[in-house]
């Protein structure tokens, strides 16, 4: 049901990526990541979906010894994310992340969603009121949440946490935003309202999301890739790859002939 | 569809498809009253319109059938939803073929005009039979449209009607051609006309039968009227 024309916010070309001790967990992979979009890796555990996710905000250099080859190139300014003398810092501000549990600073309900907005250096009181309000409606949270702004964030629910986790990620107006296995430590109603908010989210950002769970996948996304001992099996849109994926491993997996 | 779902673009999903089916049944509709004014009024070119209509209706089966596959492999519907799903699926094969009823009748309207050898007095009861029938498919749109068992329930007593007066139209066929073989060729024509508003009333009665189970989760086929009656009525 993709009729839309399609506009490129970012791609990986040749994509390979070497943990420290050699383990090459990404395999010469080439994916567009199209705008506006949701994107979403599925494949069995261990299959490099996350490793390469984290490439995306350059999370792996907080670990010496680990290396990347090839290119993720941002759109439409044509940056190499992965090209020396680029900041990380500045990176993870255009491509944001929320992991698989919620994981709020902790502060009050406020500053976790302040906090990114303070290391950039703004401290006029009215504009963080402003953005941290707006992230927080962006993230569908906060008419639970406003009249206790100052409260600690652990005494929210696991799925407020995780919608927390989103505003605190929202509140930098990232371009792309990565999600992983979002979703794996909620209730399936917790489940419904975050992937409900990714739908809306992809209004305003592109999204690549990692998941475990296929009709996750199914569910929320517009492409789907299937990624296996690190080699990008298929890509396609979702619903191709889910009713006829040219590849037999890809259709065994979601399946669940797998193996 | 009583609530909505937390995700919308899943209701926005079933919604289109459920407008395509009543697309679909509209446009339906339509071919069987054009159809059949082809043949009272002589008109070859409106029957030329209804046999160049079809494949809309068949694209559309094409299309829905297609969105229904999509919605299965992405959703997995559950409950309400799989049995609309289901119910849509089996409708749009009973409209796709009322369909070619309609286009089968535009056929014979126009070899008819053109040998100039329709037989006037047979168009009474032929009409009648096709008023049923489409009242028939009419109501149950209607039914799907509402979700609405209690809509079906006149439909299998008219499904009834038409079998009836097919059989008639038959047993006066048979005593024309008897009585004079030179009506041979008509009568047949006529037969086979008869036989297609038949059929309709038949795709027809199926959709009425899909309803109730979209709606009350009861499969009411091959039950007796009396049982379908008791389904559709609780609550």
């Amino acid at each position: 049901m993709n009729t839309t024309t399609q506009s490129l916010k970012a791609e990986t070309r040749n994509l390979n990526f070497f943990y420290n001790g050699g383990n090459h967990a990404v395999k010469n992979v080439s994916m567009p990541l199209y705008e506006n979009k949701i994107t979403a890796l599925i494949g069995p555990s261990g299959c490099g979906k996350s490793t390469f996710l984290r490439c995306f905000n350059r999370m792996h250099d907080l670990y010496p010894g680990n290396k990347y080859e090839g290119q993720i190139v941002m759109h439409p300014d044509n940056t190499n994310i992965l090209e020396q003398g680029v900041d990380a810092i500045e990176v993870r501000m255009r491509i944001s992340m929320v992991f698989q549990k919620p994981n709020p600073f902790p502060k009050s309900i406020y500053e976790n969603v302040a906090y990114g907005l303070r290391v950039r250096g703004e401290n006029n009181k009215r504009m963080l009121d402003d953005k941290v309000e707006e992230a927080l409606k962006g993230a569908a949270i906060w008419n639970e949440v406003k009249d206790r702004l100052q409260d600690l964030a652990f005494n929210l629910s696991g799925g407020q946490q995780q919608r927390l986790c989103i505003a605190r990620a929202l509140a930098t107006e990232p371009e792309i935003m990565l999600f992983d296995e979002p979703t794996s430590a909620l209730d399936p109603i917790a489940t419904a309202n975050i992937e409900e908010l990714m739908s809306e989210l992809k209004n305003k950002l592109t999204i690549l999301v990692v998941t475990h769970n296929m009709q996750q996948a199914a569910r929320v996304s517009d492409y789907t890739a299937y990624m296996y001992l690190g080699e990008m099996m298929e890509y396609g849109d979702t619903d191709t790859i889910f009713t006829r994926p040219t590849r037999k491993e890809t259709e065994d997996y979601i399946t669940g002939k797998f193996g | 569809m009583s609530s909505e779902h937390i995700y919308k673009q899943y209701d926005n999903e079933l919604e289109a498809v459920r407008a395509k089916v009543l697309e679909m049944g509209s446009l339906v509709e339509q071919q069987i009253v054009d159809a059949l004014e082809s043949l009272v009024s002589h008109d070859t070119k409106l029957a030329e319109t209804v046999i160049k209509r079809d494949h809309m209706v068949n694209a559309l089966e094409v299309q829905i059938d297609e969105d229904c596959s999509y919605i299965i492999a992405r959703r997995q519907p559950a409950a309400g939803d799989l049995r609309i799903i289901l119910m849509m699926i089996k409708t749009i094969t009973d409209l796709e073929r009322i369909g070619d009823e309609a286009a089968k009748i535009a056929r014979f309207s126009q070899k008819t005009i053109e040998t100039d050898r329709m037989w006037k007095p047979r168009f009474a009861e032929i009409k009648l039979m096709a008023t049923l029938a489409r009242e028939m498919l009419h109501m149950s749109l209607d039914a799907f449209a509402r979700s609405d068992a209690t809509k079906v329930l006149p439909i299998a007593q008219m499904d009834e009607q038409v079998d009836e007066q097919y059989q008639t139209t038959i047993r006066q066929l048979i005593t024309f051609m008897l009585e004079d073989p030179r009506t041979i060729s008509m009568s047949l024509e006529v037969l086979f006309v008869s036989k297609a508003i038949e059929r309709i009333g038949d795709h027809a009665k199926n959709i009425s039968e899909y309803v109730v189970y979209m709606v009350k989760g009861k499969d009411v086929r091959h039950i007796s009227m009396e049982e379908m009656e008791e389904v559709a009525k609780q609550p």
